[in-house]
């Protein structure tokens, strides 16, 4: 009689992980570079997987329009918190892993030919969870928006407030949305995007606050974790309770769009979304012919002529080094000079990398195939 | 054998974290003690007259939310706070002070309307965070937050915050934000609750008490991180020990914040409050960033990789490995 041992070859289902992606709804086999190929949406049941910062803003914007601002902002530790490790063991462990240094982009781009202030967080980096630097980034770009009257464009993937940064991570929801409250005092728009997940604090906060809000299919989206739901109430949740489609229903979605449509719907609703002209108070937005000649020609001056934009007197606005963004890879399409920085007079510590090697942004899934 | 126990319990050496974590953690009690005076006591004993107003015009009124005018040593003013029950009949009524997105939105209505009367307003901030339940997500907790917020950034109109007792995340935060926030002697304000806190990062709700620590949430430590910007010492053994004496020496010093932001032009006044939350956060801005090539894998690591069975699937996930289908880390408010 054979005896049966122990296998320890792998199991037929167990792939090399950075190879192939189990689908977690339909469960089918994913190959991870078709996966890309498809903005990672299952190609079997549609199930939207979640995507990177970088990735996002690729599938967003204009090839090679994306220019970043602020890529240097990096979190402290205000609390010397520790856990199972001290917070910034978590932090350099989530730089190492994803090449980002906080869980958010933030930049300028144009989604077909508009140019946007666009903000993107990352569900890679620590849940996505927001501290000082992602509520900083989210109103600088706010701010951004304000100053040089671009339509607002926030991308959210995040688990709520860090809890490592405490009550001042907690502050961050008043810091954003004071600024978007400026914002729509403006009249300029905002669009919040939501992906999975966008729950807690940064729901209750700018995510929850677009004047148009689109949701991703099936993404969670909430504002207490559901067990804290159900520890409370002690009752069986509703069926897809906290997803897109449940906001729909309840009407704080304006749209649930799939992942393919969403650049499409994006550049839609900037025809319409476009700030209001100062000058010309009354007339509404939506009045606006979709070819703006003033706006087409000052952005191809800033194009042209890269210190126009920055000769602007941006209110108190302070000069950045030109040399001060390479983490802009691009070609130099755009302008250099980085005058669209807003100044603020915040508590910033300006400290030169001592040369730690954080990694750029990774193409994560490099290894594929 | 009790005294024995109780004796060796004496004697054993006072471990210097841990006695930490104990102070902490009776502030917490202290703060979520059933007895302590509530938005409507401390009014009560402070204020000439109050009129409560009711309902959010939309959906109805939540008795976790109180809110009104008053009068304070002469200065007419709008109040909205927290309101928990003493006993559990009044707590079931109040939802133990667990407010729902109608109670934000009746507090939104009437500080709306004390920004069109001029009148400043006072915020009484006790609550263990907005009621999480199906109805509350609803009916849009997250976006009555999120409004009041903003609502509060840019009234035209000075208002003093008062944390009275548990500062709950969000749902705290929603009537806290002011030109000046005062803080209780052993309230407690933080992002999360410390049993919330320490479930998802030490994996149990037992180290609430550490996680208390580690989160810094006592009045004392807010005021070192600017988050808060007066503590008002409590009597005796706390607040509830003395609800009248906790009223008297609060009264002056919300009267004196009121007439020193009555003096400040509304224009300066929102900027000034803007600038307050703008500043919040600590980071620092590395002025290069360091750009590392992206490592190209070869043949030769994908053999590594293929040869090392850490990096097959069905374990845990690898850290380095960006698995984005792992459950989402949840913040609890």
């Amino acid at each position: 009689m054979p005896i049966k041992l122990p296998s320890f070859r792998p199991r037929k289902d167990a792939y090399p992980p950075d190879l192939w992606t189990k689908c977690p709804s339909c469960s089918e086999m994913l190959f991870n570079k078709q996966l890309d190929k498809a903005d990672r949406v299952c190609p079997n049941c549609g199930h939207h997987f979640r995507l990177s910062a970088q990735a996002r803003l690729d599938s967003l914007l204009d090839r090679d329009s994306f220019r970043e601002l602020d890529a240097g902002l990096q979190s402290l530790d205000p609390l010397g918190f520790v856990d199972q490790k001290p917070y910034p063991d978590r932090l350099a462990a989530a730089q190492l892993a994803t090449g980002l240094r906080d869980a958010a982009i933030r930049g300028v781009g144009t989604i077909e030919g508009r140019r946007v202030s666009i903000c993107v967080m990352d569900f890679g980096f620590m849940g996505g969870s927001m501290g000082a630097v992602v509520g900083e980034k989210v109103t600088r770009a706010a701010e951004q928006a304000l100053a040089e009257r671009l339509p607002l464009i926030v991308v959210s993937a995040s688990g709520g407030a860090r809890m490592q940064e405490g009550t001042l991570a907690l502050m961050q929801l008043a810091k954003t949305c004071a600024a978007l409250e400026r914002l729509k005092a403006a009249r300029v728009p905002y669009l919040s995007i939501m992906s999975d997940p966008t729950t807690g604090g940064v729901f209750a906060s700018y995510a929850v606050l677009g004047d148009v809000n689109l949701a991703e299919p099936n993404a969670l989206i909430g504002f207490a974790g559901a067990r804290v739901t159900a520890g409370t109430i002690a009752q069986e949740l509703p069926a897809g309770f906290q997803r897109a489609e449940f906001l729909y229903d309840h009407g704080f979605v304006d749209r649930v769009v799939h992942r393919r449509e969403l650049r499409h719907e994006v550049a839609l609703l900037l025809r319409y979304l476009a700030p209001a002209e100062v000058a010309a108070d009354a007339a509404p937005a939506d009045a606006r012919p979709a070819f703006d000649p003033l706006g087409f020609l000052s952005s191809l001056a800033e194009r042209v002529v890269p210190d126009l934009a920055s000769a602007e007197p941006a209110a108190s606005a302070e000069r950045a080094e030109p040399a001060a963004e390479p983490a802009a890879p691009e070609p130099d399409r755009e302008t250099t000079g980085d005058g669209a920085r807003v100044a603020t007079d915040s508590v910033k510590a300006d400290v030169d990398g001592p040369g730690e090697p954080v990694p750029a942004r990774p193409s994560r899934e490099a290894s594929d195939g | 054998m009790v005294d024995r126990l109780l004796g060796r319990n004496r004697e054993a050496p006072p471990d210097a974290p841990l006695d930490a974590r104990t102070a902490v953690w009776n502030r917490v009690q202290l703060a979520r003690n059933l007895r302590r005076p509530r938005t409507l006591e401390l009014l009560g004993e402070m204020a000439d007259e109050i009129v409560e107003l009711h309902g959010d015009r939309g959906f109805g009124d939540d008795a976790a939310i109180v809110a009104g005018f008053a009068r304070l040593d002469g200065h007419r003013i709008a109040f909205v706070g927290q309101q928990k029950g003493a006993d559990t009949e009044e707590n079931i009524r109040r939802n133990f002070g667990m407010p729902h997105p109608e109670g934000y939105r009746k507090a939104m209505r009437v500080m709306d309307l004390a920004e069109r009367l001029g009148l400043p307003i006072v915020s009484f901030v006790d609550v263990p965070g907005a009621h999480p339940g199906p109805e509350s997500e609803e009916r849009g907790i997250a976006d009555a937050i999120a409004r009041s917020i903003g609502l509060m950034s840019r009234l035209r109109t000075p208002i003093v915050a008062v944390i009275t007792g548990e500062g709950g995340s969000g749902g705290a935060l929603a009537i806290a934000v002011g030109d000046v926030v005062i803080a209780l002697e052993n309230a407690v304000y933080s992002v999360i609750s410390p049993e919330g806190c320490a479930s998802i990062l030490w994996r149990t709700a037992d180290e609430a008490a550490t996680a208390a620590l580690a989160m810094r949430m006592t009045a004392d430590d807010q005021l070192a991180l600017g988050v808060v910007d007066i503590v008002v010492p409590e009597p005796g053994e706390g607040a509830h020990a003395d609800p009248a004496e906790t009223a008297r020496r609060l009264r002056p010093i919300i009267v004196g914040e009121l007439e020193r932001l009555g003096r400040v032009p509304a224009d300066e006044l929102v900027e000034a409050r803007y600038r307050r939350y703008r500043v919040l956060g600590a980071y620092t801005e590395v002025a290069a960033p360091a750009v590392a090539p992206t490592p190209t894998r070869g043949l030769g690591d994908r053999l590594r990789d293929l040869l090392d069975p850490t990096r097959w699937s069905g374990g845990n996930p690898i850290p380095g490995t960006s698995r984005r289908d792992e459950p989402p880390a949840r913040e609890e408010v």
